[in-house]
């Protein structure tokens, strides 16, 4: 088990770097010159050409991400002479569109993200797992009815919609709730709570109803093992069958699952983040989208990378602790 | 004679389905007595797993209707609540399936799963009794180094070790019935025997009842005291093993057997085996549901076809059918030629 986790992490390693070079290239191969943006209303040709020198984007790819990559390890000075800005370690670019560092920017935006994340993973699992159990011990039934409809209706409701809806319904007609805003949590927890309610359920319906019906089917599919019928010939208790046997069995793959959307979440919800105007990673990566910021998309898009890389990293190893025959084979 | 262990009376299992009802098991009785080795054989699809599993009450969907009478200790299971019923199973009666890779479960160690059996009816034990009482039980199935193997997963074990631990799950409380559903369907042949072997050992010892299914009649040869042929979910026959394989006493048990004959007589071959399938256990014949592939078959408007036969005495054994009992005694002494 031990050298699976160790092989396990040193690939992973491996693998960001490789993804953090295929975004960096990706992105600095896009038709954009980010020395136009260090200039602003005093750009002239001449002045762009001179601070691509001095930015080095005028250098091959590859001394670029070198150049990138030292900055995250050993900090890096940007900007024309002068004027320039240094950022310290971990330094993933400098924005001349926030004129801060991208680190910063990061830093800043990822407890909004981290807080919807947390938030709305908490909601779904619990609907969706505890919704989804409810159907399958009482399938054919109501609940089982009820559940189904619930996850038809959450799958094929676009996220906008039901945001738009709620802020409607619930803030505008009636006046339950403020309009969503994000109080730090050590600042205010009952504000971040409630601010942040709008922003968790509309995220957590969709994938709820994703989860209703992989718990659904899982449980039911556990149910017809051979295993769980030996468990109920030996006399097992119906409360500790369905514990020990049939949830134990059915929430290895869906903590699997859950452990990588959680991590896709938290690259951030870019459609949730850009209506309830949440000031997460989400909506920071729509903006340098629009504004062109090469640096703060970059880097963005790097943490959302690493994010998974290190999520599909954890539930693989997760995944041996769930399960011993998949711990003994690797 | 002693009285039965456990009786089944008229036990009738039909499951609703999309294409209709399943008459699975259509008015079955008999009995099993104390420490004897009932066999029960027939075609796949006869109606044997689910005659088990009503015993056990297992596998109970919604769907499903259960009638007639289990007896066992002078109550009816089929009446019994849940919380008596769990007393039941595991402690009075206990069963071993066809698949030893999927009975387990894999998520906890081969120690632990034979414990929880012992523990669930014994709650007060210590976990050194436990211990105790589980190394000693692999022992008994025949698992070297115990102590060691107890804490491995079932993945880590063969097909026929993992057939052991079964064993091992279903007699750690010394059960008075014993249900085997072909407990040796899935394993190596050579590993069969073995299993056989140690099933037959641990009844002699424990003194239980055991009903072994399955559809091998070489399987009953070596091991019933009694058996009961099934077809179609009925009983056609019920005899001891003697006289079965001696004196069949139902046409369907002479084909079966002679399909058996059959492997090691190439000659006779052709003319024993059961043409025909069998039939839809939605839409049953009328009268006997053999009789459209019985050669004896007594023709148009007989009682072949207009009544459902019982079983009666015919000679030592008992079968179900509109024969004459003279001509049935011919027809199995003579090997059904
Ligand atoms: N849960 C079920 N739903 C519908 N039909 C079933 C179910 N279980 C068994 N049957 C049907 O009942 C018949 C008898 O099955 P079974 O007792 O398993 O046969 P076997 O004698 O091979 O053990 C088969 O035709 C099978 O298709
Ligand atoms: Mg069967």
């Amino acid at each position: 088990m031990i050298y699976f986790v160790i092989r396990r992490l040193l690939f992973a390693v491996v693998l960001l770097f490789v993804v953090s070079f295929f975004t960096y290239v990706l992105f600095t191969a896009l038709p954009t010159n980010p020395a136009a943006l260090t200039c602003g209303k005093n750009c002239t040709p001449e002045v762009i050409a001179r601070n691509e020198v001095r930015l080095g984007y005028d250098q091959p790819i590859h001394v670029q991400y070198g150049r990138f990559l030292k900055g995250i390890f050993a900090g890096r000075t940007y900007g024309p002479e002068g004027a320039s800005v240094h950022c310290p370690a971990p330094a993933l670019g400098y924005s001349f569109e926030y004129h801060e560092c991208v680190t910063d920017l990061i830093t800043r935006t990822f407890p909004v993200t981290l807080s919807v994340a947390i938030g709305a993973f908490v909601l779904w699992m619990g609907i969706g797992v505890g919704l989804g159990t409810l159907a399958a011990l009482r399938r054919g039934r109501w609940q089982d009815r009820f559940a189904t409809t619930f996850s038809v209706v959450g799958i094929s409701l676009p996220t906008f919609f039901f945001a738009l809806l709620a802020i409607l319904v619930i803030v505008i007609w009636g006046g339950l709730l403020d309009f969503p805003q994000y109080t730090g949590f050590t600042e205010n927890p009952i504000k971040w709570f409630s601010g942040l309610l709008l922003p968790w359920a509309t995220l957590a319906i969709l994938s709820a109803s994703t989860y209703v019906r992989l718990t659904r089917n899982g449980i039911l599919e556990v149910m017809n093992e051979e295993f769980v019928r030996l468990g109920l010939a030996k006399g097992v208790k119906r409360r500790t069958l369905i514990i020990k046997y049939v949830m134990r069995a059915a929430m290895v793959p869906i903590v699997t699952i859950a452990g990588l959307d959680f991590a896709a979440l938290l690259g951030g919800a870019v459609i949730t983040e850009s209506v309830f105007n949440l000031p997460g990673m989400g909506k920071l990566s729509i903006r340098a989208v629009t504004d062109s910021d090469l640096p703060v998309l970059v880097a963005t898009t790097l943490v959302a990378a690493v994010l998974i890389v290190v999520a599909n990293a954890v539930v693989d190893i997760l995944y041996g602790f769930l399960d011993p025959r998949v711990r003994e084979k690797v | 004679m002693s009285t039965p262990l456990i009786s089944i009376r008229d036990l009738h299992v039909s499951f609703h389905t999309q294409d209709g009802v399943v008459k699975a098991v259509d008015g079955v009785s008999f009995d099993v007595m104390p420490g004897e080795t009932l066999g029960i054989v027939g075609e796949s699809g006869s109606g044997k797993s689910v005659t088990a599993n009503a015993i056990m009450r297992l596998n109970f969907g919604t769907q499903v209707d259960v009638s007639g009478e289990i007896i066992m200790n002078g109550k009816n299971l089929l009446e019994v609540d849940d919380d008596e019923l769990r007393t039941l199973r595991g402690r009075q009666m206990a069963m071993v399936f066809q698949d030893p890779l999927t009975a387990l479960n894999p998520f906890y160690t081969v120690g632990n799963q034979i414990a929880e059996a012992y523990l669930i009816h014994h709650p007060k034990a210590t976990k050194s009794e436990v211990r105790e009482i589980v190394l000693n039980a692999m022992v008994k199935v025949g698992i070297p180094e115990p102590t060691k193997r107890m804490d491995s997963y079932p993945h880590e074990f063969s097909g026929g070790m993992r057939q052991r631990i079964v064993i091992a799950i279903a007699l750690v409380n010394n059960p008075q019935l014993l249900i085997a559903d072909e407990p040796t369907t899935a394993l190596d042949v050579t590993v069969q025997a073995q299993i056989l072997e140690l099933i037959g050992t641990l009844q002699e010892e424990y003194g239980s009842a055991v009903m072994l299914i399955t559809h091998d009649l070489g399987v009953i040869a070596e091991t019933a005291d009694r058996v009961m042929v099934m077809y179609a979910g009925h009983a056609v026959e019920l005899a001891n093993v003697d006289e079965l394989f001696e004196t069949p006493t139902h046409p369907y048990t002479v084909g079966l057997l002679g399909s058996v004959h059959s492997l090691d007589d190439s000659s006779r071959g052709a003319l024993q085996t059961i043409s025909g399938t069998p039939p839809s256990l939605i839409n049953l014949p009328t009268g006997c549901a053999f009789h459209p592939r019985c050669r004896f078959e007594l023709g148009e408007n007989s009682l072949c076809r207009t009544e459902a036969p019982q079983l009666h005495a015919v000679g030592k054994s008992r079968s179900a059918c509109h024969l004459p009992e003279s001509q049935l005694l011919q027809i199995g002494a003579k090997g059904g030629v």
